[in-house]
């Protein structure tokens, strides 16, 4: 009966979502301020029945209801709780059911942040939401079900939760990844309504900023979630594949970078307002491109979602309509400026715009590299591959690029740098980063010029922020008083840009002087990697709750000869799927990972053990801690805080003139 | 009572562990060597595999090319030739580089015309705002003079 | 002009929405072989059922045949094994098997059970010649033309809708050239 609740649920959802869509904007198109006030109740309504139905779908499982097909299909009675928690959304039907839910939260979260705005603007950017929802609230009631049965005949027990799934992992990436996906929906939705009302101005970048900031933070997360998930589980000790799926992922936070950066010069100075507003479609266009490439079994890919052409034409057609609607919208209704004030070419005008070329061109290479083979297919021109090879060729100049741009960037001012001063000014960081990358080299053993480029790219970006930060402190009252001065964007910037660093850092170092081996060993052995012997003590069985297990105990020694840690890797073999599984075992810290993985039995006592030394391998993941951090930071400025009498009395009078008066004047140059 | 004897037994296993190092499953005389096999590995792909290269997949097939790639490197074979023999066997899927040829050229080159592309269109703004800079309406003299007496805090300025 | 640029996002849109359409559906795993139009490597195996005789490639000269990979240990090739049988008999066909990777007295007593369709059994226990083949996964099923040039392959199972539609126009074509 609950399941069928839950359709239910999920059909007054749609319904609800239809209202949504129109009744708001037929209002603010028609100047009906009654209809306006419907935005917000609907987008409540609308989130109350999603959520039911997610609570619902999620009963079925804790309950263990095998009558409904999806829980049959992905989970079972041995299941741990936690993991049939997570199992929600460990298959098509539930992610999906998980990525509607994001959106109406989000839908729900606009309507309710946004009293300061002008109630046309909500409206339309709730109708806007809307639509989206109605899109994928069709696509999940027509195609892909989670409440669908499998009565009459009631499978026994369920065919469990893919082992590969059964992990922490399952409980955190998805949630936080698609937080970023869809969060981008409302930077969208912020664009469309822009263009639909015309007003498109340094006041709609303030307003889209922060949802730009957050969802692009909860990506951050999402992604490195879902690296440092793949290296511990799949044991082979990989972070990043270049594999389609993580591609996808990786689109819409390249495009949303720059699209960041983007809204900060609009909402600064009041420019680039065109090339703004398709960022913002483009970027949302992108997880929906990522959300139908994972789905629809175009590209082949290990973290695929099992295919099914009736979905991805569904999906295509989604994706289709919406945004070819929205570019047309774009084309027709894009503001065509000239050109009207003065750019030196070293302002910090043109250096976030050169940060936005170099953003589209690794997001094109990205792109372009991904799909490179369809197209090729679909020309009849072969099946090729395109991997990791070709892309750390090709992404890694990009990644540096934009370092060195950045840490120039940080000391350039708006409409005009004088270059002799800039020049001036960055030569202590150039000496700093030198010495600095020169020392990190040394200690590493051999030069690599990739490495070198990588390493000084994070250390020119590392020294110049540090440098700024300095300069900006300096205060009579003393430098603690200068720091507290700086506002809490500033630091939010200050974190990103550190995050990025530090990432940079930790790929650099850890794929240039990462040490990987493939040792045949039998218990008693011993093996080196690098200045690290690891020893195989013995090796053992045991039995998890769903899962039987052969481990292998390892002792990791220091040059030294001092014990630093035991190690229990193990095969596992879990009994309803009958498939088996690589547990890593790894020695976690903060300049170097130990990682042992046993493989395949090559004898009666001898296994082909994997070893890996991996430096700086936990940058990676403590970079997007910092990146995210510094979005979350820069959402919570005084600006987005500040509850002033006076502009709420004021916005019902002036349409568009910003949300408060006494905050930064809005950018008049263009 | 049992310290001594623990000892002893720890001793007991060490001992044999500092004598000999596990031979690799695949012998090699260097670690260059070690390392240009994991690189060749890790850039050929499993035919049959949902994307995985044959250092990580365990799949029947990825083991037999492994097995050759090492009996190629053993008999001094190049890595093109190599990798070579493989496509010559399994087609250009396996090649998770591809070749730089007339089919794959413009995927090379992206990045190189996006960026170039990208600081053309930068260059243009940039000039074209030095022309609208020109264009600006310069203060007349009146104008000119009415500005300096405000900020002198002339009084008669105002009105 | 400038709107006009504005029109260039929707247009590479369309372009990458046609492709992405005609890609629905398509079976990215399965690679056409990198032999097509190459003669079928040289190869000495014995045969499957007399180890004292060797055979080459000289088997495919002077006729069309269908080299088919199987192994004992493959289930998809059971299920495709009375197709075979019908193709042979029923159809004529010529079949050379190529058993890969599989132990001799358990193929010998498979195709005594379900039936022998191959006039020359290959025996490929340690699958040298199907590594030269570039197969990856049985079954796989080549047509040989009478030259002993590979024309095409099949992955996957070959039934009579496959039979049909894939390989028998190819088969044709390359009778009539005898």
């Amino acid at each position: 009966m609950y399941p069928e609740l839950g359709q239910i649920a999920l059909i007054l959802a749609l319904l609800l979502a239809v209202l949504l869509s129109v009744v708001p904007l037929v209002g603010s198109v028609t100047g009906r301020d009654q209809l306006l006030a419907f935005a917000r109740p609907l987008s409540a309504g609308l989130f109350v029945f999603v959520a039911l139905a997610f609570g619902l779908l999620t009963h079925a499982f804790v309950t263990d209801d095998f009558s409904v097909a999806y829980v049959a299909n992905n989970s079972n009675s041995m299941l741990p709780w936690y993991y049939k928690f997570s199992a929600v959304w460990g298959g098509h039907e539930g992610s999906l059911l998980l990525w509607v839910l994001m959106l109406v939260g989000w839908t729900l979260a606009v309507a309710i942040f946004s009293r300061r705005l002008p109630s046309v603007m909500v409206s339309q950017v709730l109708s806007v939401l809307g639509m989206v929802t109605v899109g994928f609230l069709l696509f999940t009631i027509m195609t892909s079900n989670p409440f669908d049965r499998t009565l009459p005949n009631v499978p026994a027990d369920g065919a469990d939760l893919n082992p590969l799934l059964q992990d922490f992992g399952l409980i955190v990436h998805p949630p936080m990844l698609y937080m970023g996906y869809v969060g981008f929906s409302v930077a969208f939705a912020f664009a469309i309504a822009a263009l639909i009302n015309g007003k498109l101005d340094a006041a709609w970048a303030r307003w889209s900023r922060p949802w730009t900031t957050v969802a692009w933070a909860f990506l951050s997360l999402g992604i490195a979630l879902g690296s440092w998930w793949a290296y511990y589980e799949l044991g082979w000790g990989g972070w990043w594949f270049w594999d389609p799926v993580e591609n996808a992922s990786l689109l819409p936070w390249l495009s949303g970078t720059a699209l960041m950066h983007s809204l900060a010069v609009t909402e600064k100075r009041g420019v680039f307002k065109s090339w703004t507003v398709l960022l913002a479609i483009v970027t949302f266009a992108l997880s929906l491109l990522g959300t139908f490439l994972v789905r629809s079994g175009v590209l082949t890919s290990v973290h695929a979602f099992a295919s099914d052409p009736d979905r991805g034409t569904f999906l295509l057609a989604l994706l289709a309509i919406t945004i070819v609607s929205s570019l047309t919208l774009y084309a027709f209704r894009a503001p065509v400026v000239h050109v009207r004030s003065r750019y030196g070419s070293l302002s910090r005008e043109i250096f976030l715009l050169m940060n936005n070329v170099l953003l589209v061109a690794a997001t094109l290479l990205v792109l372009v590299g991904t799909l490179y083979p369809l197209v090729l297919d679909y020309l009849d021109m072969g099946r090729l591959s395109i991997g990791e090879p070709f892309f750390n060729l090709t992404f890694s100049p990009l990644g540096i690029a934009a370092g060195l741009l950045l840490g120039a960037g940080i000391f350039s001012r708006w409409k005009k740098t004088d270059g002799g001063w800039l020049g001036r000014k960055l030569l202590w960081p150039l000496a700093v980063s030198m010495i600095g990358t020169s020392a990190v080299l040394v200690g590493y053993g051999t030069f690599e010029p990739w490495a070198f480029g990588g390493l000084f790219s994070a250390m020119w970006i590392t020294v110049a922020t540090f440098w700024d930060l300095w300069e900006k402190s300096g205060s009579r009252k003393g430098r603690l008083h200068g720091l507290r001065r700086q506002s809490r964007s500033y630091y939010g910037m200050v974190f990103g840009h550190l995050g990025l660093a530090i990432t940079m850092a930790g790929a650099t170092v850890a794929s240039n002087y990462g040490i990987e081996r493939d040792v045949r060993m039998s218990p008693g052995d011993t093996a080196m990697v690098g200045d690290y012997r690891v020893a195989f003590a013995e090796i053992g069985n045991r039995r998890g709750q769903n899962f039987t297990a052969e481990y292998g105990r390892f002792e990791v020694y220091d040059s030294d000869g001092g014990l630093i840690s035991t190690l229990y890797p193990e095969k596992r073999r879990y009994m309803v799927q009958r498939n088996t599984m690589t547990e890593a075992g790894i020695d976690g810290g903060l300049f170097r990972d130990i990682f042992v993985a046993i493989g395949e039995r090559v004898s009666d006592d001898a296994w082909a053990i994997r070893l890996q030394y991996k430096p700086l391998v936990r940058w990676l993941w403590l970079g997007a801690l910092f990146m995210a951090a510094g979005g979350f930071l820069a959402i919570s400025d005084r600006r987005y805080r500040i509850r002033d009498k006076v502009a709420e009395n004021g916005k019902a009078k002036a349409p568009n003139a910003g949300g408060e008066r006494g905050a930064d004047p809005v950018g008049a140059a263009s | 009572m049992w310290r001594p004897v623990f000892a002893w037994l720890l001793l007991m296993t060490i001992a044999p562990m500092s004598v000999a190092d596990a031979r690799d499953v695949y012998g090699f005389d260097t670690q260059a060597q070690e390392q240009r096999f994991q690189t060749l590995i890790s850039e050929l792909r499993c035919p049959k595999c949902q994307n995985q290269n044959i250092a990580d997949s365990n799949a029947p097939i990825s083991k037999d090319m492994r097995d050759e790639v090492y009996r190629m490197m053993s008999d001094g074979a190049s890595n093109e030739e190599i990798v070579g023999a493989l496509v010559d066997r399994f087609g250009e899927f396996v090649r998770y580089k591809p070749e730089v040829d007339s089919r794959t050229i413009l995927l090379w080159a992206t990045p190189a015309i996006v960026v170039l592309g990208g600081l053309m269109v930068v260059a243009g703004i940039v000039i074209r705002s030095r022309r609208a800079g020109q264009d600006e309406p310069a203060l007349t003299d009146e104008e000119r003079a009415r500005a300096s007496r405000m900020l002198d805090g002339d009084d008669s300025s105002r009105t | 002009m400038k709107r006009l640029l504005l029109f260039t996002p929707l247009i590479l849109a369309v372009v990458l929405g046609v492709v992405l359409f005609a890609g629905i559906g398509k079976d990215p795993n399965k690679l056409e072989s990198a032999l097509i139009g190459k003669p079928v490597p040289e190869f000495l195996l014995t045969d499957l059922h007399n180890e004292s005789r060797e055979l080459t490639r000289e088997v495919f000269e002077g006729h069309v045949s269908l080299l088919n990979v199987w192994g004992t240990w493959c289930p998809a090739c059971r299920d495709e094994h009375g197709d075979l049988v019908w193709l042979a008999e029923e159809k004529g066909v010529r079949i050379v098997g190529l058993n890969y990777k599989d132990n001799r007295d358990d193929a010998l007593v498979w195709l005594d059970r379900l039936g022998d369709p191959y006039q020359v059994s290959i025996y490929d226990p340690r699958g040298s010649l199907g590594f030269d083949l570039g197969v990856y996964g049985a079954p796989e099923t080549y047509v040989i033309d009478a030259e002993g040039i590979v024309r095409y392959r099949h992955v996957g199972v070959v039934n009579e809708k496959v039979w049909k539609q894939d390989i028998k126009p190819i088969v044709d074509r390359f009778r009539e050239k005898i």
